[in-house]
């Protein structure tokens, strides 16, 4: 009967009113989807746009070792990245859970207030305190820290650094939301059993808030391969992300379907990792704590 | 009593400047089922979680087999918790849920199999184990609850309103086979609800509870049937509460003297003449008549209803007061309204709240 009923209203009017999502989604996301796949198959004019000359050349293009190096240092960075955002954001999230409703909405608000700004004006701050003898180098040196500037602007730990402050807040909130729902007299209950807090924490909070860690990987994973802006503020020219490249490709080189070939790969590559990841821990997940 | 299993000594605990728990004493022998009886708020759960360590007293020791554990963290201690949400991992299977505590101990795991087999056969879930948590029943996986508890063999099991979600159906088959458990292991129980049939069905002891002190300790029987206080009087009896001043010592009986009407109630050698006294007497063994006998409170018949087989009327005494009587059967010649009398064999009716007024002058020395 009740089976009956759901099927009645896929039929009728449950599509009716989702279809505008679809038709959405169709239009902005898959339509320019399929654009991007086919232009990476086509050639480069010789001024301005694309000849419909069916190639593999663009592909074949990528397997050269300049730009495999920059795939290879991409996921580098992105993946020290994100070890470093769970670090950061993992505990604030499981921390923000446990505090009072009051104090919940405050550190959400003050999270938030950041995002009213451009995140490229943001990262003009991180300059301010970067550059030589700028905020952090005046406090290091006025705490007798460190004796001379430290120039880091410019370096990879400032990209690093750039990287994970705009995009800790996602996992935090990922984090956040399923520890949340998280109940605590579980946690109890494993203590209750024998296990000391560390052994409950990887037994029982860790695995029931692996949904909101593994969204916030998704979450911040895939934009730290892309954020080229902050490669090329915070890192000068030193530190060439896919993104800076296809940047690269299709504003200043103009080769469209090379651009479009290096996006379709940083696509298939993301999936692959996040298909991995996924892999990795349901498998731990049935294995158990052994 | 045997060979004592758990001491409390004067624990105290206050939750924001709210005294929860105000000084409890009491000592549990070992293969005990012992209950804590009281209202909702009255502290039972706060002990419990004394008892197993999630909660540190602010004042006081607890005892395990002779053991100070007082500050022992709860993994460390050998006793298990029965929780009223049941808290099973949502994440793990029958199996995994009561294999937890084996595995943290790092038991070999064809023993880890067996006792896992063994648990689940006595709470009557063979099969079960590949299920998950989500796919039980309530009456299911408080028996999964309680399997994951008593597998680990602790000490003493602590049972935190564990029926409580439960049926009335269930709850009763689940009593049953609770008792039946205990029996069987010799584990000391410790189990807290605030519904006095089930502590009386249940328990070879009974401490009630209210406001974060032990009103008394006891049988069911005790308890029942001889009510330290006028608070354990009405919330393990239902007894009306009356109050007047021993004015004679008679063959056994003392006669009490409430305004201008004399009651009677036995005598239990310790009341003087003179005193004041604070009577219980239970709504069944009130017995209500048209004619004065004697003896007897004048009463104005306010309601009448009847309910499970038994005729409830609640009677209003001349001062003012309300008094409940209910007996079985119909007795249809008192109608809402009449002028009847009330009165009671005084074997029936006993003197509480005497140690109380006793405390309260020891302590005011």
């Amino acid at each position: 009967m009740r089976r009956e009923n759901r099927k009645r209203q896929h039929d009728g009017h449950g599509f009716l009113m989702i279809a505008p999502m679809y038709l959405f989604t169709l239009l902005f996301v898959f339509a320019p989807l399929c654009y991007m796949v086919i232009l990476s198959f086509l050639t480069r004019a010789e001024v301005w746009g694309v000849v419909h000359e069916v190639t593999l050349d663009n592909y074949r293009n990528i397997m050269t070792p300049v730009y495999l190096r920059t795939f290879y240092e991409s996921l580098k960075l992105a993946g020290i990245c994100v070890v470093l955002i769970i670090l950061t954001g993992y505990p604030f999230g499981y921390f923000m859970a446990k505090l009072s409703s009051v104090w919940k909405r405050r550190v959400s608000m003050l999270l938030m207030i950041p995002f009213w700004t451009s995140a490229l004006i943001r990262m003009y701050g991180w300059i301010i305190i970067f550059r030589s003898n700028g905020v952090l180098d005046k406090l290091l040196m006025g705490l007798h820290i460190t004796k001379e500037p430290l120039k880091l602007l410019y370096t990879y730990p400032a990209v690093v650094v750039g990287m994970v402050y705009a995009l800790v807040p996602f996992m935090i909130f990922a984090v956040y939301s399923s520890a949340e729902k998280m109940d605590w007299s579980l946690v109890e209950a494993a203590r209750d059993l024998g296990a000391s807090p560390a052994k409950a924490f990887f037994t029982v909070t860790l695995k029931l808030t692996m949904p909101g860690l593994l969204s916030g990987v998704v979450l911040t994973f895939i934009p730290s391969m892309g954020l080229f802006f902050i490669a090329d503020i915070l890192g000068g020219n030193k530190v060439v992300l896919v993104g800076s490249l296809i940047q690269e490709q299709l504003m200043k080189a103009r080769n469209w379907p090379f651009a479009a070939a290096l996006s379709v790969v940083l696509m298939l590559l993301t999936s692959l990792i996040i298909w991995l990841y996924r892999k990795i821990t349901k498998v731990r997940e049935l294995e158990g704590f052994y | 009593m045997k060979q004592s299993i758990l001491t409390l000594q004067g624990i105290e605990k206050s939750f924001d400047d709210t005294k929860v728990l105000k000084g409890i004493h009491l000592e549990i022998g070992e293969g005990e089922f012992i209950t804590f009886l009281g209202p909702s708020g009255c502290g039972k759960t706060t002990t419990l979680r004394i008892i197993s360590g999630l909660e540190q007293p602010d004042a006081g020791r607890v005892f395990l087999a002779g053991e100070d554990v007082t500050e022992l963290a709860p993994e460390k201690r050998d006793v298990n918790t029965v929780f009223q949400n049941y808290a099973l991992f949502p994440h793990m299977n029958v199996h995994d849920n009561v294999a937890y505590g084996m595995k943290i101990r790092k038991t070999p795991k064809q023993e880890i199999r067996e006792r896992v087999t063994t648990a689940l056969a006595m709470v009557q879930l063979s099969g079960y184990e590949k299920r998950m948590p989500a796919q039980l029943s309530g009456g299911q996986r408080q028996r999964v609850a309680i399997a994951r508890a008593i597998v680990n063999r602790p000490k003493v099991l602590l049972l935190d309103e564990p029926l409580g979600a439960l049926d009335l159906q269930l709850r009763r088959q689940m009593q049953v086979e609770l008792k039946r458990l205990q029996r069987k292991l010799g584990i000391t129980f410790i189990y807290i609800t605030h519904d006095q049939e089930e502590a009386i069905n249940m328990s070879s002891r009974i401490v009630v509870m209210h406001d974060g002190v032990l009103e008394q300790v006891g049988t069911p029987d005790e308890v029942y049937y001889h009510p330290r206080t006028s608070y354990v009087a009405q919330f393990v009896g239902n007894a009306n509460i009356l109050t007047g001043k021993i004015v004679r010592r008679e063959e056994g009986i003392l006669s009490v003297l409430m305004d201008q009407e004399m009651v009677h109630v036995m005598d239990n050698g310790n009341a003087l003449v003179g005193d004041m006294a604070v009577i219980a007497v239970r709504s069944e063994h009130i017995l209500v008549t048209k004619e004065c006998t004697g003896t007897g409170l004048a009463a104005l018949v306010k309601e009448k209803s009847f309910a499970g087989g038994m005729l409830r009327m609640t009677l209003v005494l001349k001062d003012g007061k309300l008094l409940v009587a209910s007996r079985h059967g119909i007795d249809a010649d008192c109608e809402e309204g009449d002028q009847v009398f009330c009165c009671w064999e005084p074997e029936q009716a006993v003197l509480v709240d005497e140690g109380k007024q006793k405390e309260g002058a020891a302590a005011q020395r």
